[in-house]
C-alpha cells in the first residue's frame, strides 16, 4: 500500500517536473541553462561568503585587526570575504558613535521594541491590552533611554548612528505618519472645501518633491529662517522630513482603500443614524485599511530603505557608518563585505514587513470576491 | 478677543526678535567657552584626513586642526563634537551657525572666500591634481603620457584640468569615464586605463588599498592648485584669528622643533620665539582672548604639524604621502607661517 502511494507521489513530482520544466526542447534547454546559472552564482557566492571566507581569524589563525591581515590580502586570489571588519566595527554598525559604556541603553531599547509593536501586529495575543498600553508609553521610555534624562547621562543625537538611526527614522517615521495619513486621506475626501484643498495641496506638494529635496530643505534651509542659536536637532529635522514624506504617500494608499468602499455602506450607516466619526471608525476604515494593506506596506518598505538617504545630510545611518568604516585606512577597500552586510540587514527588515503583510491579508480575507 | 490675539502675536514677535538679536551678538569664542565644547564640521569619512577609527574616535590631519582649536580655547583637545558634513551641505551648515568651524578638505577659492561668506584662515594641506600609473609602464613624467587612456570622474573640475594640461602640452589622450572613486579603482586595476587622475591625496589613499601598492606610482607633476584649509564664518574676525593662529602654532611648532614630547623642556629654551609661543613670556594669549598656555596646550595635546602629518598621512602610514609641497619653506616646501611676535 505504502509502496503504491510512494510511487504515486513520486509520479506526481515526476509529472510536474516534466510538465513544467521539460515539456519541449526549448523548455529543456532553458531549464538546464537556468540550473547551471543558479548553481554557478550560488556556489560562487557561498564559497566567497562562507567556505573560503575569513571570520575573525585568517588562514594562519591570527586575529584580524587590520585589512592587511585578511587572508585574501596575504594570498591574493585564494580566499573570499573578510568579515572581520563587521566584527570589529559591530558596535558602530549597531549604535554609531554612541558611548561604549552606555550602549546597554540602546540594547535595552532594541529588546523592548518588539514588545511595543507586537500588540499592534497581532490581535489574538493574550494580555493584548497591556501590550497596547505599553505601545503608547514606549516612545517616552525609548526617548529617556536613548537620549537621557534624570539619572542617565545625555547622549546627543549626533552620537547616534548605524542601525539605531535607521530604525529610529524607519519606525518613528512610519508610526507618526500612519495617523497623520489617515487624517489626510479622510480630509482629501471631506466635503469641507478648505480642509479638502489644504489636504490636496499638502499631499500633492510633498509627493511632487523628491525625499532628498525635503531632507535638504529640512536640514539646510530651516536653520537659516530661525534665529541664531536655535538649532533644532539634526536627526529631528530628518525625522520631520521623513514623516511628512511618508504620510503623503500613505495617505494616497489609504485613499485608494476608501474609494473602493461601495457608497451603499455609507448610506446605510447614515440611515442607521451613525455620526460621521462613528461611520468612519466602525464601517469605513476597517474595510478601507484592509484593502489598503499591500500598498501601505509597500510604502513602508520603500521608506525604510529611503532612510539611507540621510547619509547625504551627514547623518551616519547604517549605510553612512559603513562608508565611514571604509574610509578608515585600517579597513579600506573591503567594499563587498560592508555592502553585502548592509543589504542583508535591510533585507531582513524589509522581508519581515512583506511577510507580515501577507499574513495579514490572509487573516483578513473574508472571501466575498 | 482680538485684543488678546494681537497681544499674543506681538509677544511672540518680540520674543522671537529679541532671541534673534541676542543670538547674533554672541561672539563665537564666548559661545564655545560657554558650551564647553567646539562644534567642528568634519568629513563624513576620508582616510587620513578625517574618519572615525575602530573605537569611534575621530582621526586625521583635518581633525587635528579642530583638536588644536579646542586645546587652545578650552584647554582640552578632546572637547570637540564632530558634525560630519557632506560636500553639499558643508557651507550652509557653517553659515547657519551649527558648527563653529569647518575643517574638511575644502579648497580655498576666491568665490568661496568672498561670495559664499566664508573666511579661510590658512592652508593645512596643499593638494593638486596628479597622475598615477603602473610602474611597469616605464613612465617617469606626465610629459611622456601622449596617447594614453585616462580614468577620470565625469563632471568634475579634474576633467577640465586634464583636457587643459594635455592640450597645453600638445598631447592627446583617450578618456575612460567613471562615476565614483571605487569605480575608478576597479577600472584602473583591471587595466581599462593606463592612468588614473584625481587629487594627489586621493591617489595616495587609493593606492594604499591596492593589492600591491608598490607596483604603482604617482607622477611628480601636479597640474592644479588645491589648497585645502579650515574656514569660519565671515564677520567674526576674533574667532578667525584664533583658528588661524591655532593652525599657525602647529606649523611654527615644527619650525622651532617643539614636539608633543618636549614642550616642558623647551620652556627653558633661550630662543625668544619659543618662549613667546609657549607662553613663558606672557601677553600673547591675552591678545587672542585666550590663556597664555594656549599654544603649549596645542603642542602637548595635538603635536606640531609634522607630527600630525606623519601620524595620519606620512610615509609610515598606508597612505604614504611625501611631504612635498607641504614641507616647511626651509625644507623645500611652501608651508610658511607668519612670525610669532
Amino acid at each position: 500500500m505504502s509502496v503504491i502511494t510512494q510511487n504515486l507521489s513520486r509520479n506526481k513530482y515526476f509529472n510536474w517536473t516534466v510538465k513544467n520544466l521539460f515539456s519541449s526542447w526549448v523548455n529543456t534547454i532553458m531549464t538546464i541553462i537556468a540550473i547551471i546559472f543558479v548553481y554557478e552564482i550560488g556556489s560562487f557566492f557561498l564559497n566567497w561568503s562562507i567556505f573560503s571566507a575569513d571570520f575573525r581569524t585568517n588562514f594562519q589563525g591570527e586575529l584580524i585587526t587590520d585589512r592587511i591581515l585578511c587572508s585574501k590580502n596575504i594570498v591574493p586570489g585564494e580566499y573570499g570575504a573578510c568579515w572581520a571588519i563587521i566584527y570589529v566595527r559591530w558596535d558602530q554598525f549597531m549604535y554609531g558613535l554612541y558611548p561604549v559604556e552606555e550602549t546597554w541603553r540602546v540594547n535595552l531599547t532594541y529588546a523592548l521594541l518588539p514588545f511595543a509593536i507586537i500588540g499592534i501586529l497581532f490581535d489574538k495575543l493574550p494580555f493584548r491590552k497591556i501590550f497596547i498600553y505599553f505601545t503608547f508609553i514606549f516612545p517616552f521610555i525609548a526617548y529617556f533611554l536613548l537620549y537621557g534624562g534624570p539619572g542617565l547621562s545625555t547622549v546627543g543625537t549626533n552620537k547616534w548612528g548605524g542601525l539605531l538611526v535607521t530604525l529610529f527614522l524607519g519606525v518613528t517615521g512610519i508610526g507618526l505618519a500612519f495617523p497623520l495619513s489617515i487624517l489626510l486621506a479622510l480630509g482629501r475626501r471631506s466635503k469641507m472645501p478648505i480642509i479638502k484643498s489644504l489636504c490636496i495641496v499638502f499631499i500633492e506638494f510633498i509627493r511632487g518633491v523628491p525625499l532628498i529635496t525635503l531632507l535638504f530643505t529640512a536640514n539646510v534651509m530651516l536653520p537659516l529662517f530661525l534665529p541664531d542659536g536655535v538649532n533644532p536637532d539634526n536627526l529631528l529635522r530628518a525625522l520631520v522630513a521623513v514623516t511628512l514624506f511618508q504620510s503623503a504617500y500613505m495617505a494616497e494608499a489609504i485613499r485608494g482603500g476608501l474609494q473602493a468602499i461601495p457608497k451603499g455602506h455609507i448610506e446605510a450607516a447614515e440611515a442607521l443614524g451613525l455620526t460621521y466619526w462613528q461611520t468612519t471608525r466602525k464601517i469605513i476604515l476597517p474595510q478601507a485599511l484592509k484593502i489598503a494593506i499591500p500598498p501601505i506596506v509597500n510604502t513602508c518598505i520603500g521608506l525604510f530603505k529611503d532612510t539611507s538617504l540621510v547619509l547625504i545630510i551627514g547623518l551616519f545611518d547604517l549605510l553612512g557608518i559603513g562608508r565611514a568604516a571604509l574610509a578608515d585606512m585600517t579597513w579600506t577597500k573591503l567594499y563587498y563585505e560592508v555592502y553585502v552586510f548592509i543589504s542583508l540587514v535591510f533585507f531582513i527588515f524589509c522581508f519581515g514587513m512583506s511577510r507580515y503583510s501577507l499574513y495579514l491579508e490572509k487573516k483578513l480575507k473574508t472571501d466575498n470576491s | 478677543m482680538t485684543k488678546i490675539k494681537s497681544l499674543f502675536i506681538s509677544l511672540v514677535l518680540t520674543l522671537g526678535v529679541s532671541t534673534a538679536i541676542a543670538g547674533s551678538h554672541g561672539s563665537t569664542l564666548d559661545l564655545v567657552k560657554e558650551r564647553g565644547k567646539l562644534m567642528c564640521g568634519s568629513n563624513t569619512g576620508l582616510a587620513g584626513f578625517g574618519a572615525p577609527n575602530d573605537a569611534g574616535v575621530w582621526e586625521g590631519i583635518d581633525v587635528d586642526v579642530c583638536r588644536a582649536v579646542a586645546a587652545a580655547v578650552l584647554g582640552d583637545a578632546s572637547k570637540v563634537e564632530y558634525v560630519p558634513l557632506t560636500s553639499k551641505v558643508r557651507f550652509t551648515v557653517l553659515q547657519s551657525g551649527e558648527v563653529d568651524m569647518l575643517s574638511r578638505n575644502t579648497t580655498w577659492t576666491l568665490s568661496r572666500d568672498v561670495d559664499l561668506g566664508l573666511e579661510f584662515v590658512g592652508v593645512n594641506y596643499y593638494d593638486g591634481q596628479g597622475f598615477m600609473v603602473r610602474k611597469d609602464l616605464g613612465v617617469s613624467s606626465a610629459m611622456e603620457l601622449d596617447g594614453a587612456s585616462v580614468c577620470i570622474q565625469v563632471g568634475t573640475t579634474t576633467e577640465m584640468n586634464l583636457a587643459d594640461f594635455f592640450k597645453a602640452n600638445g598631447m592627446s589622450y583617450e578618456s575612460v569615464p567613471v562615476e565614483t572613486n571605487s569605480e575608478a579603482d576597479a577600472a584602473y586595476l583591471a587595466g581599462r586605463c593606463d592612468i588614473y587622475t584625481t587629487d594627489a591625496s586621493g591617489l595616495y589613499a587609493s593606492r594604499a588599498g591596492y593589492p600591491d601598492p608598490s607596483a604603482h606610482m604617482v607622477l611628480p607633476e601636479i597640474i592644479s592648485k588645491e589648497p585645502l584649509g579650515p574656514s569660519v564664518r565671515h564677520g567674526d574676525s576674533e574667532w578667525a584669528d584664533i583658528v588661524r593662529w591655532s593652525l599657525n602654532a602647529m606649523i611654527i611648532g615644527e619650525e622651532l622643533g617643539i614636539t608633543s614630547g618636549n614642550v616642558e623642556e623647551m620652556k627653558g629654551s633661550k630662543n625668544p620665539e619659543v618662549l613667546r609661543l609657549l607662553g613663558v613670556e606672557a601677553g600673547y594669549g591675552a591678545m587672542l582672548g585666550l590663556s597664555d598656555d594656549w599654544a603649549a596646550n596645542i603642542l602637548t595635546q595635538v603635536g606640531n604639524y609634522s607630527e600630525s602629518f606623519e601620524k595620519h598621512i606620512g610615509p609610515n602610514t598606508p597612505i604614504n604621502i611625501q611631504r612635498g609641497l607641504n614641507a616647511l619653506y626651509k625644507d623645500g616646501g611652501i608651508l610658511y607661517a607668519p612670525p610669532f611676535r
